[in-house]
C-alpha cells in the first residue's frame, strides 16, 4: 500500500501564493507580500522534504492521476503526478534554490516598485517549474514548460517601462516559441506512433523499439523535435541568443530562471525521454555535438565581455551545453550531477553578483569594480566558493560533476573530451577573470562618490531601486547574504554525493539515478544480435566502468590542471600584469572584435531571421493580409451592408400611402404570377 | 342571366376604385370612404359566387363582412374625429407625427 502523497499540492502551494499576492498584493504591505511569499514556497519545499523523507519507502515511479484531463476516442490525457528518482533530485533542487532566492529577493527587491508583482510572479514560476518536473506526461509537462517560459518573459520584463527589457522579454519569449514549435511537434508524432502521452506507456510502448542505429526512423525524429525544444528552453546553440539579454531582468530572477532551474528544464526533459534517446543513436551524436560546441562557443565568448551577469550569463550556456553533452554521450546521470551542482554554484553566482551589484549602487561594468573583497567580505569569500567550484577545483562541487562528465565524454569520443577540458580551461579563465576584476586590485568605479543620487543609476538596469541614499560599498543586508551562505555550503559539499569511484567514493549519486536510467537501456531488453551495436553504450551505461581507473584519475588530475592553468592565467593577466589584456586585444585585434562582439551571431540572426521577418510581416502580413484581406473583408461588408442600406432606406418613407402603394403592388404582382401560373 | 364574369369584372372595378382613391387621395373621410368601396367590391364577388355555385356561405360570409365594416365605420369615424379635434385638419400628410 502506497501512502497518498498529493504531490499535486506541490505545485498549486505557490499558485495560491501567486494568486493571493496578484491579486490582493496591491493592498498589502511589503511584510505581508513577503510573508505569503516565503509561506507558500517554504510549504512547497517542506512538502519536498517531507516525500524524499518517506521516498525510500514508496514503489516507484510514483503515479498519481487525480482526473482525466483529455478524452478522445482511445486516447486520454489525465492530470497526473509521477515521482521518481529523477523528479525528486529536481524538486529538491527546485524548491530548495527558488526557496533560498525568494529569501534573496526581499532584500534585494525591498525598494523597488511593483514589489507584490515581482513575488506573484516568482510564486507563479515555482508553480509551473515545479508542475514541470513532477508531471505524468509530456502534455502537463508541455503546460509547465510554457508556463515557466510565461514567468520568464514577465520577470524579465520586470522592468517593462525600460525598452531594453521589453525587448529582451520578447526575445526569450519568441525565441523559446521555435523550441516549443519542436517539442509540440515531437509531442504529435508521440501520439502517433505511441497512443499516450503518458511517461510509462510511452516509455513501456518505446522499449521493445531496437535502436536505429542504421538509419534515422520516428524514434531519431522524436528525439531531434525534442532536442529542438531542449534548445530553446535551455538556451543551446543556435536558439541560445535570448539568455544573455535575459540578464535585463531583476539578478534573483537571472539566478532562478536562467541560471538554477528554468534553463535546466531542457536536459531534465532530455534525461526524462532518455528512453526515446537510448533508441535513437544518431540523435544521442547530435546532443553530443550541440552540448560540446555550446559549451566551447559561449565559453569563448564569455571571456571578452565586461558586464559580470553577461558573464555569468554566457558561463551558463556553457554550462548547460555541458549537461548536454553528458546527456548525447548517454551518460544521464552525469548530467543530472551537473545541474544539481550547477544550480547550487550558479545561483550562488548570480546571487552574489547582485550582492556585488546591490554593493557599488547598481554598477554592472567589471572595469569599474575592483579590490571589493574587505568592503563586502561575506559576498567575497561566497563567491571565491562558487568561482572554485564552477572552475572545477577540487573537492567543491564543480570538480566532480564536470569531471564525471568529462570522462564518459572521453568514453564517447576523445573529441568531446578534448573541447570539454579546453572549455574548462576557458570557464575556469573567465571566472577567475571575473573574480579578480571584482574583488582584487584597486576600486575603478565612483560608487564612493556619487552612489546618493537618483542619476548615478541611471544607465543600468537597476536604475530603480539602486540609486537610492544609502552610502557608498556596503555588504548586503542578512537576508541577502544567508542565503548565499547556505549555497556557499551546499557548493562545497553537493558534490560529495557523486564522488567517483577512482577518487575512493561510491558515486552515489549515480546508483540513486540508476533505476531511472539503467533499467531501460536498449542494451538489457535488445536482442543478443545487438549486442555488438550497443557496445558503447553498454559501457556507459554501466555504473562504474572497469577499466582504467588509474587512467581516470590522469583525466582527473588533467582537468585540475586545467582549473588552475585558467586560475594562473587569469592572475597574470589581471592581477600581475594588468596592462597585458590590452595588449593581447590589440594584437589579435580581428579575433578579439569578433569574441566581444559574440561573433556577430546577434546580427547575423537579425540579418537573416529578424529583419525579412519583420519586413514580411510588415509588407505581407500587415499591410496584405491583415489591411488588404481580413480588414478589407471587414470593413467592406459593413460598408457594402451601409450602402445598401442608405439605397434601400427611402423606401422608409412613413407616407402611409406610399406603403399602401407598394402593397398594392405586391399584391398585383402576387396576383398576376397566379395568372402566369395558372395559364401556363 | 347576367353572366358572373360581368359580376366580376364590375367587383374589380369597385376593388381597383377604391385602391386608386386609398392611393391619391389626401382626405382622410375619402380614404375611408374607398376602404369601404373595397370592401364592398369584395362583397359584390361573393355574392356573385354564392348564385353561381348555389351555396350559402358566401353570403352569410357578406354578412360578416358587413359586421365588421359598420363596426369599423364607428371606431374609424370616432378616430378621425378626435384627430380632427385634436389636429384641425383631415390632411393625413399633415399627422404624421409618428414619422422619423
Amino acid at each position: 500500500m502506497t501512502p497518498n502523497l498529493h504531490l499535486w499540492l506541490i505545485p498549486l502551494l505557490p499558485l495560491a501564493g501567486a494568486a493571493i499576492n496578484g491579486l490582493l498584493g496591491k493592498r498589502f504591505s511589503r511584510q505581508a507580500v513577503v510573508s505569503v511569499a516565503l509561506a507558500f514556497s517554504f510549504a512547497a519545499f517542506a512538502m519536498a522534504l517531507w516525500i524524499s523523507a518517506r521516498f525510500s519507502t514508496l514503489t516507484l515511479p510514483y503515479q498519481q492521476t487525480l482526473a482525466p484531463w483529455l478524452k478522445s476516442g482511445g486516447f486520454t490525457v489525465d492530470f497526473s503526478f509521477a515521482l521518481d528518482q529523477l523528479s525528486l533530485v529536481m524538486l529538491l533542487v527546485v524548491s530548495g534554490v527558488g526557496f533560498l532566492i525568494h529569501i534573496y529577493s526581499v532584500g534585494y527587491m525591498w525598494e523597488e516598485s511593483g514589489f507584490y508583482r515581482f513575488f506573484s510572479y516568482l510564486n507563479l514560476f515555482m508553480f509551473f517549474m515545479l508542475t514541470l518536473i513532477l508531471a505524468g506526461n509530456y502534455l502537463l509537462m508541455f503546460v509547465g514548460w510554457e508556463g515557466v517560459g510565461l514567468a520568464s518573459y514577465l520577470l524579465i520584463g520586470f522592468w517593462f517601462t525600460k525598452d531594453s527589457a521589453a525587448a529582451a522579454g520578447k526575445k526569450a519569449f519568441i525565441v523559446n516559441r521555435i523550441g516549443d514549435f519542436g517539442f509540440l511537434i515531437a509531442l504529435f508524432l508521440i501520439i502517433q506512433h505511441f497512443g499516450s502521452l503518458d511517461f510509462q506507456q510511452v516509455f513501456a510502448a518505446a522499449k521493445p523499439f531496437a535502436a536505429e542505429t542504421t538509419g534515422a526512423g520516428f524514434l531519431t525524429a522524436i528525439a531531434l523535435l525534442l532536442m529542438v525544444g531542449a534548445a530553446g528552453k535551455s538556451a543551446q546553440i543556435p536558439l541560445y541568443v535570448w539568455l544573455p539579454d535575459a540578464m535585463e531582468g531583476p539578478t534573483p530572477v537571472s539566478a532562478l530562471i536562467h541560471a538554477a532551474t528554468m534553463v535546466t528544464a531542457g536536459v531534465y526533459m532530455v534525461a526524462r525521454s532518455h528512453v526515446i534517446f537510448e533508441r535513437a543513436p544518431s540523435a544521442l551524436t547530435v546532443v553530443a555535438i550541440i552540448g560540446v560546441l555550446t559549451a566551447f562557443f559561449a565559453a569563448t565568448i564569455g571571456i571578452a565581455q565586461t558586464d559580470i551577469k553577461k558573464v555569468l550569463a554566457y558561463s551558463t550556456i556553457s554550462q548547460l551545453g555541458y549537461m548536454f553533452l553528458a546527456c548525447g554521450v548517454a551518460a544521464f546521470s552525469a548530467g543530472i550531477f551537473h545541474l544539481m551542482t550547477h544550480a547550487f554554484f550558479k545561483g550562488l553566482l548570480f546571487l552574489a553578483a547582485g550582492s556585488v551589484i546591490h554593493a557599488v549602487g547598481g554598477e554592472q561594468d567589471m572595469r569599474k569594480m575592483g579590490g571589493l573583497r574587505s568592503k563586502i567580505p561575506v559576498t567575497f569569500w561566497t563567491m571565491t566558493i562558487a568561482t572554485f567550484a564552477i572552475a572545477g577545483i577540487p573537492p567543491l562541487a564543480g570538480f566532480f560533476s564536470k569531471d564525471e562528465i568529462l570522462w564518459r565524454a572521453y568514453q564517447a569520443s576523445w573529441v568531446y573530451w578534448l573541447l570539454g577540458l579546453t572549455t574548462a580551461f576557458i570557464t575556469s579563465f573567465y571566472m577567475f577573470r571575473l573574480w579578480f576584476m571584482t574583488f582584487w586590485g584597486e576600486y575603478r568605479g565612483d560608487a564612493d562618490a556619487s552612489a546618493h543620487g537618483p542619476a548615478d543609476g541611471a544607465s543600468d538596469s537597476h536604475s530603480h531601486g539602486h540609486g537610492h541614499g544609502h552610502g557608498g560599498i556596503h555588504e548586503s543586508p542578512w537576508v541577502m547574504l544567508a542565503p548565499l551562505v547556505i549555497l556557499a555550503v551546499l557548493s562545497v559539499v553537493g558534490g560529495w554525493v557523486g564522488v567517483p569511484g577512482s577518487l575512493g567514493g561510491s558515486n552515489r549519486f549515480d546508483k540513486f539515478l540508476s533505476p531511472v536510467f539503467h533499467t531501460t537501456s536498449p542494451s538489457v531488453n535488445g536482442e543478443n544480435a545487438q549486442a555488438g551495436a550497443m557496445a558503447p553504450e553498454k559501457e556507459v551505461e554501466g555504473p562504474e566502468p572497469k577499466t582504467g581507473v588509474s587512467t581516470e584519475l590522469i583525466f582527473t588530475g588533467v582537468s585540475v590542471a586545467a582549473g588552475f592553468l585558467g586560475l594562473f592565467l587569469a592572475w597574470l593577466l589581471y592581477v600581475r600584469r594588468p596592462e597585458l589584456p590590452d595588449q593581447i586585444a590589440a594584437s589579435i585585434h580581428g579575433l578579439y572584435g569578433a569574441v566581444a562582439n559574440k561573433y556577430w551571431i546577434d546580427e547575423l540572426y537579425s540579418w537573416i531571421f529578424v529583419r525579412p521577418l519583420v519586413a514580411i510581416s510588415g509588407i505581407v502580413l500587415w499591410r496584405g493580409i491583415d489591411q488588404g484581406v481580413i480588414d478589407a473583408t471587414l470593413n467592406g461588408s459593413a460598408g457594402g451592408a451601409r450602402d445598401l442600406s442608405d439605397n434601400v432606406r427611402h423606401m422608409q418613407s412613413g407616407n402611409l400611402r406610399s406603403y399602401a402603394g407598394w402593397i398594392a403592388i405586391g399584391a398585383a404582382a402576387v396576383i398576376g404570377y397566379m395568372i402566369w401560373v395558372g395559364t401556363r | 342571366m347576367v353572366p358572373l364574369s360581368y359580376y366580376l369584372v364590375l367587383s374589380a372595378i369597385l376593388f381597383a376604385c377604391g385602391v386608386a382613391g386609398f392611393l391619391i387621395k389626401r382626405n382622410i373621410i375619402t380614404i375611408f370612404m374607398s376602404i369601404e368601396l373595397m370592401l364592398n367590391g369584395v362583397n359584390l364577388s361573393f355574392v356573385a359566387f354564392a348564385v353561381e355555385w348555389d351555396k350559402l356561405s358566401g353570403q352569410v360570409f357578406v354578412f360578416f363582412v358587413m359586421v365588421v365594416a359598420a363596426a369599423e365605420a364607428a371606431v374609424g369615424l370616432a378616430i378621425i374625429i378626435a384627430l380632427f379635434r385634436t389636429r384641425e385638419t383631415l390632411n393625413i400628410d399633415q399627422v404624421n407625427l409618428l414619422k422619423l
